[in-house]
């Protein structure tokens, strides 16, 4: 199974990407992707895949899906102009406002679809994994919106770190499962709802919450997320008067980032992706997966993730719950193969140091995870000054207050100064 | 005879005296590395055919028994590499067919073509890969089969009858049919209809059926092997491991 391109493949599978013909009918992004599932779960992708090419662009679903959005989400999130982080950066900044979307990130696009999905499938009850708490809380209220019970598989280390979150879940009716095991985060909650899947693969839905996974997921979550890209781009067009000349987006899993680049694909627009750094660049430091990460299957894709040389998945570290994760969606591997999208890092400090400065210029408690695209888009601005950019922005920040509270005493310094 | 045939002969041999074939399963180095050959020895003193479990860091198809073993033989340094080195280490001694059972990943960063190589210098005769769906598995397939090494397919009670006519096809060494829907290491017991299911992949397979997940005590096997060639018994056996017991004395008493 390769993973580097040559150079001719590379630019038809970029074409192809730029005119949305992936995933191919394997689930394949080039060599990414497809399905490396349990035996047991086969049937069960496959009826999933019917039911996302049965309902997914049909005229009845799409009815009640943007209906949704409308009235319960609560979108088209605003396209907020930035004057004084603009002034600061001496750069031209918009902000994609998804922590406007209910429940407070572009989590709940791809959570009331795929409840809508669930509920015309016929399953008897959903479970989600989540990490920040955002797709779980997402989830629990989809959930509550169509009327289908709701389990949260979540990590220890992440129910410590995002406590107000998990308050916010048992109140939308969820019920929480903690997990021991593993590495205790995302990861480990992503494996504890798939055997949790095995046990009922008929009656279960599995309302997985980024770009990531077996095929359909990464397909699945991709068509929710793109209505953030499609209305970005044209709210630029109508408010800024032209496209911005970069955009960004911080990368976990990948759903806000694949949410926002996919519509701008085509367009003239320099698309950069940004990872937790964490630390510093050794393994286990960081989840810059797209930076660092090598060729490898992890919970049913083929992309790239954070291994050892004997393919055993190493740890991550991240200040950010979201962020913390050894893989990444295979479009995101693909995009950066064939180069349409780079990808950086910013550290936990860049980030603590980014939210500080957006809560001062703009008054917007951004999301820790968000606050890793805001560092690298200034750091992209000192180096092109008077240039368009467009950030989204992509939770808000009040889940985070149990770790800003606990770094208060290194950043209390700059708001007292 | 090619390796992959090997095991099916062993399943086969057990039937002909009347037994139902032992597949016993273990994690690779667990509870200690350095007893991994002497555990072996002993498994291999009473099993038919041994499945050796190559640890993996998600092992998303196993319950808290094979999870638990997978990351402390982790983290005491146990690799394919050195599974491959041991067993090397002691070449001819096992005298009934070995099977590895692992996640895709690893054997992916081991090189498929390297894999085949060292399966057939090292005596190891198939694999099972419980990520591995047949549609995906055709390049470790024809690197495996250059070799004469089988790639094992798993069916469930959740196959539908198409699909499990193909997997028994395409199966070589034994059609591995997964008694429940769940993952491994269930204590609840075998599910009411388990004849029916096992005869109905028996049916259709020419290879010998060996049943597996929850498996645990002789009764299980009496009633599993009323309807299918062999049994996998797994969790069981690394619960006995874990509290530091013979290995031959509990598999003894299953046979």
């Amino acid at each position: 199974m390769k993973s580097i391109l040559e150079a001719n493949e590379a630019a038809a599978l970029r074409k192809a990407l730029i005119n949305g013909e992936l995933p191919d009918e394997r689930g394949r992004f080039g060599p990414f992707g497809g399905r490396y599932v349990p035996e047991t779960l086969v049937p069960a992708f496959e009826r999933l895949e019917e039911g996302v090419k049965k309902h997914l662009h049909s005229p009845e679903f799409q009815a009640e899906f943007q209906q949704e959005l409308r009235e319960w989400v609560g979108r088209p999130t605003a396209l907020s102009r930035a004057p004084r982080l603009s002034e600061r950066w001496g750069t031209e900044v918009w902000l994609k406002r998804e922590d406007l979307a209910h429940t407070g990130a572009h989590k709940i696009n791809n959570a009331i679809g795929q409840a809508l999905l669930a509920k015309r499938l016929g399953a008897e009850r959903v479970i989600a994994e989540t990490g920040a708490g955002q797709h779980g809380v997402a989830s629990a209220a989809a959930c509550a919106r169509v009327g289908l019970p709701c389990s949260v598989y979540m990590g220890v280390v992440d129910i410590e770190r995002q406590a107000p979150n998990v308050d916010r879940m048992h109140r939308l009716g969820a019920e929480v499962l903690p997990v021991e095991t593993g590495d205790k985060t995302l990861r480990a909650a992503i494996n504890e709802a798939m055997r949790e899947w095995v046990s009922d693969p008929a009656g279960i839905y599995y309302l997985l919450g980024s770009a990531v996974g077996a095929h359909p997921y990464p397909y699945l979550v991709r068509e929710l997320q793109s209505v953030i890209g499609t209305e970005a781009r044209q709210q630029m067009l109508d408010l800024a008067g032209s496209l911005p000349d970069v955009a960004f987006a911080c990368v976990g899993g990948g759903s806000n980032a694949i949410g926002l680049f996919y519509a701008l694909l085509a367009d003239d627009v320099e698309l950069i992706g940004v990872e937790a750094g964490g630390t510093g660049d050794g393994l286990g430091q960081n989840a810059a997966t797209l930076a660092t990460g090598t060729a490898g299957v992890l919970q049913g894709c083929y992309s790239l993730i954070l291994q050892n040389d004997d393919g055993q998945v190493q740890e991550t570290h991240s200040i950010s719950a979201g962020l913390d994760y050894s893989g990444v969606g295979p479009e995101h591997a693909l995009l950066q193969a064939v180069g349409r999208v780079t990808y950086v890092t910013a550290s936990d400090d860049e980030a603590l140091e980014a939210l500080e400065e957006l809560c001062e210029t703009e008054g917007i408690l951004t999301a820790l995870e968000t606050a890793h695209a805001y560092a690298a888009a200034k750091r992209w601005s000192q180096e092109h000054p008077g240039k368009r950019i467009l950030i989204c922005n992509s939770g808000r920040g009040d889940k985070d207050m149990p770790t800003l509270t606990k770094y208060a005493a290194r950043t209390r310094t700059h708001a007292a100064a | 005879m090619q390796p992959h045939e090997s095991i099916s002969a062993a399943i086969e041999a057990a039937k002909a005296e009347g037994r139902t074939g032992l597949v016993p399963f273990f994690t690779a180095g667990y509870p200690e590395p350095a007893e991994f050959l002497n555990t072996l020895r002993a498994i291999a003193e009473v099993g038919d055919v041994v499945e050796i479990g190559v640890p993996f860091s998600d092992p998303m198809a196993d319950g808290m028994t094979i999870q638990r073993s997978s990351f402390v033989a982790i983290q005491k340094g146990v690799t394919l590499k050195w599974i491959f080195d041991q067993l090397e280490s002691i070449k001819g001694e096992i005298k009934i067919p070995i099977v590895f059972m692992s996640y895709l990943n690893p054997l992916l960063a081991f090189g498929f073509e390297a894999l085949a190589q060292r399966a057939l210098d090292t005596g190891v005769c198939g694999f099972i890969v419980p990520d591995l769906p047949f549609e995906e598995s055709g390049e470790i397939r024809h690197a495996l089969e250059q070799k004469g090494i089988g790639l094992i397919q798993l069916v469930t009670p959740a196959t539908p009858a198409e699909r499990l006519k193909l997997l028994a096809r395409e199966s070589r060494g034994f059609l591995y049919a997964v008694t429940i829907t769940g993952i491994t290491g269930g204590d609840s017991g075998l599910p009411a209809d388990l004849a029916g299911y096992l005869d109905s992949v028996s049916e259709v397979s020419t290879l010998p059926v060996c049943a597996g997940f929850g498996i645990r005590s002789a009764e299980d096997i009496v009633n599993v092997g009323k309807h299918a060639a062999g049994a996998i018994v797994g969790s069981a056996l690394v619960e006995v491991l874990e509290q530091g017991a013979d290995p031959a004395i509990f598999l003894r008493q299953l046979r």
